[in-house]
């Protein structure tokens, strides 16, 4: 194989006018994180509200909470972001359909809140875990003082499964950021498809996507250091994480 | 104070735990309740303020009835207090915040009432100097007694107690016994799941003995300790008083 290495080729200009190919790759990180960061909120705040509907002693919230998670963790990620960016648009009503069609950035909100709900799945049946490793004991103790399901959960229940489910919350934050990427395929340059584009322009295959390895990697260590400082911060003296 | 009529619990459709249990506890007495495990004896505690559901008879709490659907149960709750096997102190708040949230999210009290009200009680189960601590913190004992000082925070018109010091060390049995005794000597209504006879002869006014579901004696404790009548009471006293 000859390969014409060329690391410098991250500064020269790119086509379009736009900068080098460096800046080209940057935008893409910069929408990698935005990306990230919206579907993780949507993630977060949606597995919440169903991983505590599978713990209720209420069949029908069981049932709600199960039919979700099985609908968005049964569904390969890439088919779940087809649907909704080229087949929801046609089953609305017509000028719905028009309108959603002509949102700008469009790939963008698809993205964000597809990789949210697919991972607000799996959120939920961590929180879920979470809350059922609890003594049962503490849920009738917040009971008995008379505190209502709502304030036992808010300020009993939930403060300590998330306490306990930060490592593998770590992880699916990971698994948001970097399932980004499945967004290529809906016409979102992200990092991923910079890296694409630069291979494209300058046929410097290698560089182009040694440099998205080594942001992908950049973003994930400020990730794992941040939330092993929150999970310290956070910890409880004498129990479980604490010291 | 407290009523139970004809009380029938199923578990499932084939496990009776409770069968026709009837007794009641007048405002200042103290009521040991023992028996063998499986007795249904936590159960029956469990039910008047309605931890546990029941299938028949009624809980008249105060004159309020516990099984009436529009009854606010947060609110009846609140006014009995409730003291665990296992203490269920909520691990990730100190323990001046434990025996603060009640009081200010049910009863409504400002912070600096509820700060108040905190120290007058820690204080008075020895333990004001550790209420910056968290949970974990403290051996056994200290933990329960907390779990008594935080119910009685709430200023409860009786106090329900499911197996005190069944988790304890020997050691620190005591230590929570003396808490209980000065409580009971001091007019508090109390209903107590023990097998700690000791404190059942030192201050009970009546003493249940639960077998299988059913009240099986219900007796004044010195006829209980003197000569009980059933066969079932004999034996079970023989063998705990035994050693």
């Amino acid at each position: 194989m000859s390969y014409n290495w060329n690391w410098s080729i991250f500064f020269e200009p790119a086509p379009g006018g736009t900068g080098t190919y460096f800046d080209m790759l940057l935008r893409g990180l910069w929408l990698t994180i935005q990306t990230g960061v919206c579907a993780w909120i949507i993630a977060l705040a949606f597995g919440s509200v169903i991983g505590v509907l599978r713990t209720l002693p209420s069949k029908t919230a069981y049932w709600i909470g199960f039919a979700y998670v099985e609908f968005f963790r049964n569904m390969p990620l890439l088919v779940q972001l087809f649907l909704w960016f080229f087949v929801l648009p046609e089953l609305l009503p017509r000028s719905w359909g028009l309108w959603l069609k002509q949102i700008p950035d469009a790939p963008f909100y698809t993205a964000a809140i597809g990789i949210g709900l697919f991972m607000s799945a799996r959120v939920a049946v961590q929180l879920a875990a979470g809350i059922a490793s609890l003594p049962r004991g503490q849920k009738q103790a917040a009971t008995a003082l008379g505190l209502t399901t709502f304030q036992a959960y808010r300020y009993i229940l939930l403060p300590i499964a998330f306490r306990i489910i930060m490592p593998p919350l770590t992880s699916e934050f990971l698994n948001t950021i970097k399932n980004t990427a499945v967004a290529i395929t809906i016409g979102l340059i992200e990092l991923t498809g910079q890296a694409r584009s630069m291979q494209e322009f300058s046929f410097q295959v290698f560089e182009a996507f040694t440099a998205a390895t080594v942001m992908y990697l950049l973003i994930n260590i400020v990730v794992v250091v941040g939330m092993r400082f929150l999970e310290r911060s956070l910890a409880i003296p004498g129990y479980i994480t604490g010291k | 104070m407290i009523e139970i009529s004809h009380v029938d619990k199923w578990y499932g459709p084939t496990f009776q735990a409770l069968k026709d249990c009837t007794t009641s506890v007048a405002k200042g007495e103290v009521v040991v309740v023992c028996g063998p495990s499986g007795s249904g004896k936590s159960t029956l505690i469990k039910c008047v303020n309605a931890l546990e559901p029941f299938q028949g008879g009624d809980i008249i709490l105060d004159g309020i009835k516990v099984n009436d659907p529009r009854t606010d149960l947060p609110k009846l709750r609140a006014r009995v207090g409730m003291v665990f096997q296992h203490f269920e102190l909520f691990p990730h708040l100190k323990i001046i915040e434990n025996l603060c949230l009640a009081q200010e999210k049910v009863l409504g009290r400002s912070h600096d009432e509820a700060v108040a009200k905190a120290e007058k009680l820690l204080d008075r189960v020895g333990l004001k100097e550790h209420a910056r601590k968290y949970p974990a913190e403290l051996s056994g004992g200290q933990q329960q007694r907390v779990a008594i000082a935080r119910a009685l925070a709430m200023d409860p018109i009786a106090m329900l107690f499911d197996e005190p010091t069944s988790a304890l060390d020997p050691e620190m049995i005591s230590e929570v016994l003396d808490v209980m005794v000065d409580l009971a000597r001091e007019g508090m209504t109390m209903m107590v799941v023990t097998h700690e006879m000791g404190f059942a002869r030192k201050v009970a006014h009546r003493v249940i003995f639960m077998d299988r579901g059913e009240i099986v004696e219900d007796a004044l404790k010195e006829d209980f300790f003197g000569s009980p009548r059933s066969d079932r009471a004999q034996k079970f006293l023989s063998k705990i008083l035994a050693h």
